[in-house]
């Protein structure tokens, strides 16, 4: 009980601080731009009574959990390969290391004349901005492998694709997670990207309804909506798979 | 043999048997990042015989964790012919079990797990395999700790996991890499205390060869004592123990061996 109070009291202060500057930036601008946090809050509500944000949120969900799938299944086998070949690292890399820094929205013209102004072009945006990300971290991880695992296993008689599978692999995976964590970042702001800028006909998703929002009060609701499931999905769904990976090699700092 | 590189202080006993480890002028090169070349040990030349206890001794830097190395196949020399069992050393293997100065427990698995995992690398059935782990894990009496993860346990029994998991798939040779210089008095005294009993247990079924910078520990354990100068490596002297076992440090033999070996290494410290 103690240790949730430790971890829940500092956030809640932290939003609540800046609740308090936006009311108060609020109260004394009166420019209709910068709408108060119960406008907002009124629009969030009657975003989900209305049924619109609802929907949006579980299609932006689904389309998150494909395209980030779809991303560490492509950017895993292309870490792998780098990790395997000295030719083919040499090679391939740089070209890895340049669609890494390339910008999300780079892809969203290339996505639209490939797919036209579609689900897939969105989907195409997200992948694309994340899977570089997995293949770097993937090949990080793997040679970042304490030598002395390998040596062990090698003396124990691994070889070939058991030391990869039973040594190499399960060493690696907590750099890994730390990638994944980093790449899963990437497909989420990707995936606003190209909801927001392909206006796929019928499509709703969170960017599509930050696009059609008519008012700052809704677009802001939408923004805060995507921030909560940013932080929600952090915390909870990669952060957990990360703590439990850690916790049980004892690589998690106790506070 | 050119044992006459070594100057012998009691004549070997008369070995039938063939060695199971020969070195034959065995030379190591290391090339640093900057280009230039160090040599690790030079032209060494001894064999081990089968179920012999040998310590290499020597001071820090001396070669005798490379010297280790290329025995367990984990590095080429630059020259020389490393042999076991009349065969040349082409990589590591499960014959040679390796235990580490860092116990090398994979941190992913329980200790368990651990024993395990080397089981089925070197080929033991699934079915034997759970009471094989068992019995190890049980030998080393740390049974109460068998389900728990490598960082739960104190180094002394992370090093006793270890040594249940190199011993679990019963090699012929045992190779320790200063496995005790890591560890606290008391867990290295009774880490010494393990080994010679399973020094007596497997006598004659597995050969031990463990390189450390502590005399007595060496004295304690080993069969014969090569003493390695400083760098780069080669054989100063050997010295045959033939205490018998159980040894403590009191006994009058193994003090004398102790102090002979202490003063030589001193010697050799010393020099510019």
């Amino acid at each position: 009980m103690r240790r949730w109070i430790r971890e829940l009291v500092p956030p809640v202060v932290g939003i609540a601080v800046l609740i308090a500057v936006w009311a108060m930036i609020a109260a004394v601008t009166t420019t209709p731009s910068i709408p108060s946090p119960a406008q907002v809050w009124t629009a969030l509500r009657e975003g989900i009574a209305d049924g619109s944000i609802p929907e949006a949120t579980w299609k932006t969900l689904l389309r998150l959990a494909f395209s980030f799938l779809a991303a560490l299944v492509i950017g895993t086998g292309i870490g792998l390969l780098l990790a395997a070949s000295e030719p083919v690292r040499r090679g391939v890399r740089p070209i890895v290391v340049a669609l890494l820094t390339t910008p999300f929205v780079a892809w969203v013209p290339l996505a639209v004349i490939w797919f036209g102004v579609t689900e897939r072009a969105v989907v195409f945006v997200a992948v694309a901005g994340s899977f570089p990300a997995v293949a770097i971290a993937t090949l990080q991880a793997i040679r970042q492998v304490p030598p002395l695992y390998v040596r062990a296993g090698r003396t124990l008689g691994a070889t070939g694709w058991d030391l990869q599978r039973s040594i190499v692999f399960p060493a690696a995976l907590p750099a890994y997670m730390v990638g994944v964590q980093q790449a899963w970042g990437f497909a989420w702001k990707a995936l606003m990207a190209g909801e927001l800028i392909v206006p796929a006909s019928g499509a709703t998703g969170l960017g599509h309804l930050l696009d059609r929002s008519g008012d700052v009060a809704s677009i802001l609701a939408v923004v805060a909506v995507i921030a909560v499931i940013g932080v929600a999905v952090d915390y909870f769904v990669v952060g957990t798979i990360d703590r439990r990976i850690r916790a049980r090699r004892g690589l998690l700092t106790t506070t | 043999m050119s044992r006459a590189a070594i100057a012998t202080r009691d004549e070997p006993a008369g070995a039938p048997t063939p060695p199971t480890i020969s070195l034959r002028r065995v030379t190591m090169t290391r090339v640093r990042p900057t280009g230039e070349h160090v040599v690790a040990f030079e032209d060494l030349t001894f064999d081990v015989e089968r179920g012999e206890f040998l310590c290499l001794i020597g001071p820090s830097g001396c070669g005798k964790t490379s010297t280790l190395s290329v025995i367990a196949g984990l590095e080429r020399p630059t020259s020389g012919e490393v042999l076991v069992d009349a065969r040349p050393v082409s990589g590591p293997g499960p014959d040679r079990a390796v235990l580490f100065q860092e116990p090398a427990l994979f941190p992913w698995l329980s200790v368990r797990g651990n024993v395990d995992l080397a089981l089925r690398f070197a080929g033991v059935p699934d079915a034997e395999r759970d009471e094989r782990a068992a019995t190890w894990i049980a030998r080393m009496g740390i049974e109460g700790s068998a389900a728990l993860q490598p960082h739960e346990l104190s180094t002394g029994m992370r090093q006793r996991a270890a040594l249940a998991r190199a011993l679990a798939c019963d090699p012929p040779i045992l190779l320790g890499d200063e496995p005790f210089g890591a560890l606290d008095a008391l867990a290295r005294e009774r880490l010494q205390d393990i080994v010679q009993r399973v020094r007596v247990e497997r006598a004659g079924r597995t050969t031990f060869v463990f390189a450390t910078h502590n005399v007595r520990e060496a004295v304690l354990l080993a069969d014969r004592v090569l003493v390695m100068s400083a760098a780069p490596g080669t054989l100063l002297e050997e010295f045959r123990i033939d205490a018998p076992r159980p040894r403590t440090l009191d006994d009058v033999l193994v003090a004398r061996v102790v102090s002979e070996i202490h003063d030589l290494l001193i010697g050799e410290v010393e020099e510019p």
